[in-house]
């Protein structure tokens, strides 16, 4: 096991930029992370960690060794497929043996490494099967035990649970997670799914443009965005642009927003505040007053159902806010009906103008 | 129904049709090999007189071994040279690649006389010559663009990611040749090697033009033999090489499906 540094890495393809100076620091045995749209060099990132592709400057260190000019078939890492990437000609052992046979390893070492490897993704009894003979999930499984059965110091994720359907999704994230907590290895995640991304990892790097936007634990990025694109990359988020008061930011129409959290800016400066849909409140009147609370006056134009809560899209000054509200029973807002929209400023946070 | 059941006999009538268009003439020729008279005259009478006098006939058969042996070493070394020239085709990116992958195609279209007449001028002025070994390197350039083009298509069909994942786990590029990509484009390696293998043994035009006298391989034999006087002998031999051709073909189509996956 070990740590992966990566520091300073640029990588273009001919005029385009896909990894533009990025430095992350991955801790020894974390789960890491690596969030952005498609194009956002989170791929790129993850290949030149692994070998595949060698960075044009900056440094990438496993372990506190460079490797940056390290061939992927040197570089002791295992790495989990989009498509699994099993060998079809070959059984699910066989599979999973491959790592230990080109490396020369004893057979009944192999045997027992595999059965091992096998047993800790729950496929015990499939060693004999072939890999078209399984479901997604049972071939996300093999391809996890071929990557970790010959001890790598790392593992790599490139999408791996993107083809599988919702429910098989969440059953293996926490299958996963529980691998990799007992193995204890570090392991770097890539995925565009926001909500794999907070449930799984330790730590989150946000990509955009080949540029690393944030990096931090899921509930610090989530809580406190640096930025507009990660306040609404990552979660959803209402975003409020004027000029910065100091505490807040004051909107074009002169309304106030207090924020208590963010960015410390000189007053005056163009600023945004972000706040998340599920902190506002909605009600028909404004309620008792609250001293410093802000308050905004709007009306419902949709309301979307979905089970356990329901969103509700509230036009303000050219506006569209959303409002997601817990289903507990409570009476439902028509649509077309005037509403009051109340937080906190410690749900608000304050974001430099990019 | 009734219509259905036309529509069903007629699609039967048409199988059946197309299966003696295909057979008839083969099987006939079959059969006269096993009859008395060389005039392919009726009633039939059995015997393997021709079979006999066939063996005795030295230089059919030394023109079917050098056939066979031909045949073989093209294949080989088309295989060989026609699976390397996919993967290197498939696997890297170089200046002038599409015009390369483009120019395998002519020599499939151009006429087998014209380049067999080449061939001879070719040979001729660099001092190749003709014989055996002329005709060797004529069918090896005829047939190794079959092989790249059949391996090519496999390999379309091969997920990059396997080569990567291999890599990923430790594998050397050896390695991965042998134990991954290779396994994959066996059937089209082998549909290209009975390509080369019908290419040559079949081959005629350009074997006649590159054959010198007493060097012959069996098309240019049957050829000269019938010139001079057909005999069933040439029915025999044509039966016995179709019976070892049609063995192979089913062998091969029983334990590889071609381009099929698996």
């Amino acid at each position: 096991m070990a740590g992966v540094q990566v520091s300073n890495v640029s990588r273009s393809f001919g005029a385009h930029k896909a990894l533009d100076d990025v430095s992350i620091d991955f801790a020894d045995g974390g789960f890491y992370a690596l969030l952005g749209p498609s194009g956002s060099g989170k791929t790129t990132l993850l290949r030149q960690i692994a070998g595949f592709d060698f960075p044009d400057s900056g440094r990438i260190a496993i372990g506190g060794e460079s490797v940056e000019r390290v061939p992927v078939e040197k570089r002791r890492i295992g790495m989990v497929f989009q498509n699994y990437a099993l060998f079809p000609n070959m059984s699910v052992a066989d599979n999973v043996a491959f790592g230990l046979s080109v490396r020369g390893e004893a057979k009944a070492v192999i045997a027992t490494e595999v059965q091992r490897a096998l047993a800790l993704v729950q496929l015990g009894k499939l060693g004999g099967r072939r890999p078209h003979q399984l479901s997604g999930g049972q071939r996300q499984r093999v391809a996890l035990a071929r990557a970790i059965v010959t001890k790598p110091r790392v593992l790599l994720l490139d999408e791996p649970l993107g083809a599988l359907d919702k429910a098989l999704r969440v059953d293996m994230q926490i299958e996963l997670k529980r691998i990799q907590r007992e193995i204890g290895i570090t392991t770097i995640f890539v995925t565009h799914d926001q909500e794999e991304a907070l449930t799984m990892s330790d730590r989150i790097g946000i990509l955009r443009d080949g540029r690393l936007v944030q990096e931090g634990p899921p509930e610090e990025i989530y809580n406190r965005p640096k930025s507009e694109f990660a306040a609404t990359f990552l979660g959803d988020a209402n975003i409020f642009r004027g000029d910065t008061t100091g505490n807040g930011i004051r909107l074009a129409d002169g309304t106030a927003i207090a924020a208590g959290a963010g960015a410390t800016l000189a007053a005056g400066a163009k600023a945004s505040c972000a706040v998340r849909p599920e902190r506002i409140r909605i009600a028909t009147d404004a309620g008792a007053p609250d001293g410093n609370a802000n308050i905004l006056k709007g009306q419902v134009s949709k309301r979307i159902f979905a089970g356990n809560n329901s969103t509700y899209f509230v036009e303000r000054a050219g506006q569209t806010l959303k409002v997601i509200v817990q289903n507990t029973g409570m009476e439902r807002l028509a649509e077309g009906q005037d509403v009051v929209l109340r937080w906190s400023p410690e749900s608000t946070v304050l974001i430099a103008a990019n | 129904m009734a219509t259905t059941r036309i529509l069903e006999w007629l699609g039967r009538l048409y199988i059946l049709l197309l299966l003696a268009f295909l057979y008839l003439p083969i099987i006939i020729m079959a059969l006269m090999s096993f009859n008395v008279s060389p005039f392919y005259q009726l009633p039939f009478e059995w015997t393997t007189e021709w079979y006999a006098s066939l063996w005795q006939n030295d230089q059919l058969i030394a023109a079917t071994w050098n056939s066979v042996e031909i045949a073989v070493i093209t294949t080989v070394i088309c295989v060989v040279l026609g699976s390397a020239a996919s993967l290197a085709l498939y696997r890297y990116e170089f200046r002038g690649k599409k015009f390369l992958q483009a120019l395998l195609f002519p020599p499939i279209a151009i006429p087998w006389l014209i380049t067999g007449t080449a061939m001879l001028i070719f040979f001729f002025g660099v001092g190749i010559g003709r014989g055996l070994h002329a005709i060797l390197l004529g069918h090896v350039a005829l047939a190794l663009p079959y092989v790249i083009v059949v391996v090519s298509a496999r390999l379309q069909t091969f997920a990059p990611e396997l080569e990567e994942a291999a890599r990923s786990l430790g594998a050397n590029q050896w390695q991965v040749t042998r134990r991954v990509t290779l396994p994959w484009i066996m059937p089209g390696v082998i549909a290209g090697g009975l390509f080369a293998f019908a290419v040559s043994f079949d081959q005629f035009v350009v074997s006649y033009f590159l054959a010198t006298p007493g060097q012959t391989t069996l098309p240019v034999e049957i050829y000269a033999a019938i010139r001079k006087g057909f005999t069933p002998e040439i029915n025999a031999v044509s039966t016995i090489i179709i019976v070892v051709s049609m063995a192979l073909m089913l062998l091969t189509a029983r334990f590889f499906k071609f381009g099929g996956e698996k």
